[in-house]
């Protein structure tokens, strides 16, 4: 009898969960908000939505499950003990992330150039009556600009994790590390597929 | 006994010596201590600027400063009340403390993370101070209500960011005890044998945990507007103003239970060792604590009843916060009861156990006044609300703070204080207390508003009564403040169990060592079984 462990990897995946549960908590206030604008202003969501590139975002949401896939064939890979494939993809889950990073900069810049952005003054003029679509491309730019940051620092966990695989850190016994960021990295996945949606499909 | 070196005395295993042995440790006990330093310097801070208020009110008119320096103290005295004392209060001091002493471990689950909870307070703290000093004084309220808070020239983003920290910091410290109570308890501790302290922090944790992250959001978008003109709360841009009250509210008046709920856990503890006598309704206070933890987190908008809203909201919030008051009084109840037929021993934490059931059932029944839409647009944003909102907070929250304060300090420190100085500092206190609140109670029925540093002459009386009484409860926090101090220098050493408690904490040394446990302690099948005490009695004789 006794207390359990302090390195316990259960126990640390559990402090990961109740992570989680907060951060869904934080994008739970842009939900509401979401919701309580989309039913005052359906017509100008619709006509906002219509706008967005909706290859460019499905391209990002295939992009990013793939990456999803990846991070979980990785502990799949560690599991059965080989390191190599497990960094390998890895490596290209970081990359497909960053190519996420990529279309959703070329997304923004190309709206900031059209005038469309927070606090813009042309395109408040240009929708003197409705406010719906300027209020949908405030929430469009708040919530993907909140999700960019959290996959920008999912990335940066993923490359503490790589190079924590490549020096041996991480191993068939000891892959905790591993398993947490890998659960961040479904986390700003299955946030994105919520936000996908909202965002690309309305119209 | 054979005392062995406590953790004040013996590092832990990085072995440093002097400050960094403090301000680098992972122990739980020595972080605790930190946290208590760091709050004791805000609040006695908040004290002095909510008495510079009250003198100032104590006479019509302009006597000491105007509008402008009025409105900076109430928000200073609001900011640092809420959000750098009696939110993390409790569970930072006591919880860090005794969580893991009183379910058998050595420490709480993510040690490190711990400290880093302590470093992004004091970040947080330092980040308030500065933006309110940046561009004159802060005017805003605690609440950074909009539209004022975007069109303000003074430097809220930065007060904003800083409790955006805090929050972070109260967040953390909450998922570290989740994970500390589920994953570090004695596996011989069941659900139902731990001690009603660390279940009520345990309740707060998940409000903690889950309700701050909202807050968090709602202030960056704050900040967003500030910065880039969002928009989102802005109704030239089709934004609502009134969805800020809401979001600000969802975090806002479940973080009142984050204040309340380990108050009464301490006060659950009390009742039960000072009256010799198992707690009355163990199961229906774990119950009643799970309770107010789920429905408080569903009673917000009865802050806005005259915000706007429609009648059948009203009617929901209305009844839900209703609600909340059935889960209060089972554990008022549970409390009284427990003393009865109880040998009851009268000592300073049960003095102020006594107070805070007293304090806190007016706290909770004037709640009622507020929670029906009818009286409440009568007396909404008046005095009577700072009246009640105090009692609850500070009869409530703050006094059960002082008893936990007073219950543990021997274990804490090793020491005795005085109890005659300790009675008086109660007694002050709770008189200056009553003849602060009451007359506000009175003010607001008559229809004196909040903040406000100038009134009409009708509510001279009841104002300067109240200032007298702010004195004399300024006066009772000092002498209670000084007794404990001069107990570290002079006091007499403690007991293991100077007050015959039943729980883990007290089946170790006074103060603590190091890893807590010197030897596997044994767990009772109930935590208020007090034959145990008897039987260890009876085995030393």
């Amino acid at each position: 009898m006794g207390t359990a462990a302090v390195s316990d990897s259960q126990g640390s995946r559990f402090g990961m969960w109740l992570f989680l549960y907060s951060e869904i908590m934080l994008f739970g206030a842009l939900f509401i908000l979401y919701a309580a604008y989309f039913l005052k202003y359906q017509s100008g969501f619709a006509a906002g939505g219509s706008e967005l590139d909706l290859t460019l975002g499905t391209a990002n949401t295939l992009i990013l499950l793939t990456s999803s896939f990846a991070v979980a064939s990785s502990l799949a890979a560690v599991q059965k003990g080989s390191m190599k494939l497990s960094g390998a993809f890895l490596l290209s889950a970081i990359v497909l992330g960053m190519v996420f990073l990529g279309i959703k900069y070329f997304e923004w810049s190309h709206k900031i150039s059209a005038g469309i952005y927070p606090g813009s003054a042309a395109f408040k003029a240009a929708d003197p009556a409705g406010h719906g679509r300027i209020i949908f491309y405030n929430l469009y730019f708040t919530m993907t600009g909140i999700h960019a940051v959290h996959v920008t620092i999912g990335l940066i966990v993923l490359m503490i994790t790589f190079a924590f695989t490549a020096s041996g850190r991480i191993s068939r016994d000891n892959h905790a590390l591993l398993e947490n960021a890998g659960l961040y990295w479904h986390l700003v996945d299955i946030l994105w597929i919520f936000i996908f949606p909202m965002l690309y499909l309305i119209a | 006994m054979s005392q062995e070196p406590s953790y004040l005395e013996h590092t832990s295993s990085l072995q440093r010596r002097g400050i960094l042995s403090w301000l680098l440790t992972t122990d739980h006990k020595r972080i605790a201590l930190m946290y208590m330093w760091a709050l004791m310097f805000w609040f006695t801070a908040a004290v002095f600027l909510g008495l510079t208020m009250r003198t100032e009110l104590m006479k019509a008119g302009e006597t000491l400063f105007g509008a402008e320096t009025y409105n900076a103290l109430f928000t200073l005295h609001g900011v640092i009340m809420v959000f750098l004392f009696i939110i993390p209060g409790i569970p930072a001091i006591f919880g860090n403390f005794f969580i893991p002493i009183q379910i058998g471990a050595k420490d709480v689950f993510f040690p490190r993370l711990n400290l880093l909870t302590w470093y992004l307070y004091i970040l947080g703290g330092i980040l308030a101070i500065v933006s309110l000093f940046v561009k004159g004084l802060p005017d805003t309220g605690w609440t950074f209500y909009v539209p004022f808070s975007i069109k303000t020239e003074r430097e809220i983003s930065l007060a904003l960011i800083a409790v955006f920290i805090l929050g972070m910091s109260s967040m953390l410290t909450g998922l570290n005890f989740i994970t500390t109570i589920h994953r570090l308890r004695r596996r011989e501790m069941g659900w139902f044998q731990i001690p009603l302290f660390t279940w009520s922090v345990y309740a707060s944790s998940w409000v903690q945990l889950l309700a701050t992250p909202i807050i968090a959001m709602t202030l960056l978008i704050v900040v967003f507007e500030r910065f880039f003109g969002a928009g989102l709360f802005d109704p030239s841009r089709g934004g609502d103003p009134l969805l800020y009250q809401h979001l600000f509210w969802m975090y806002s008046h479940p973080a009142v239970y984050i204040m309340i709920l380990p108050g009464m856990g301490i006060i659950s503890e009390i009742f039960p060792v000072f009256s010799r006598k198992s707690i009355f309704g163990y199961k229906a206070i774990v119950a009643a604590s799970m309770a107010i933890a789920v429905v408080g987190s569903l009673v917000w908008a009865h802050h806005m009843f005259v915000s706007g809203m429609s009648d059948t909201a009203i009617l929901v919030f209305s009844l839900l916060t209703y609600l909340v008051a059935i889960p209060s009084a089972v554990k008022v109840f549970s409390w009284v009861s427990t003393m009865y037929r109880g040998s009851v021993q009268m000592s300073p934490p049960l003095l102020f156990g006594l107070c805070f059931v007293y304090l806190f059932s007016i706290g909770g029944l004037t709640g009622l006044v507020l929670g029906s839409a009818g009286t409440n647009v009568h007396v909404h944003d008046t005095q009577f609300v700072v009246a009640h909102f105090h009692f609850v907070m500070f009869g409530g929250a703050g006094f059960a703070f002082f008893g936990g304060l007073h219950y543990w300090w021997p274990k804490m420190f090793g020491r005795m204080y005085s109890f005659k100085r300790a009675y008086a500092g109660i007694f002050m206190l709770t008189a200056g207390f009553m003849l602060h609140y009451m007359p506000m109670f009175v003010l607001g029925m008559q229809g004196m508003p909040r903040r406000y540093y100038d009134y009409l002459p009708v509510y001279e009386p009841g104002n300067f009564l109240a200032g007298i009484g702010a004195y004399i409860m300024a006066a009772g926090i000092m002498v209670i403040f000084i007794n404990l101090i001069i107990s570290l220098k002079k006091g007499e050493q403690a007991p293991a169990n100077p007050w015959g408690g039943v729980t883990l904490e007290w089946q170790i040394q006074s103060p603590p060592t190091v890893h807590n446990f010197t030897a596997d302690p044994e767990i009772g099948e109930y935590p208020y079984d007090f034959t145990r005490l008897n039987k260890n009695r009876e085995k030393e004789k």
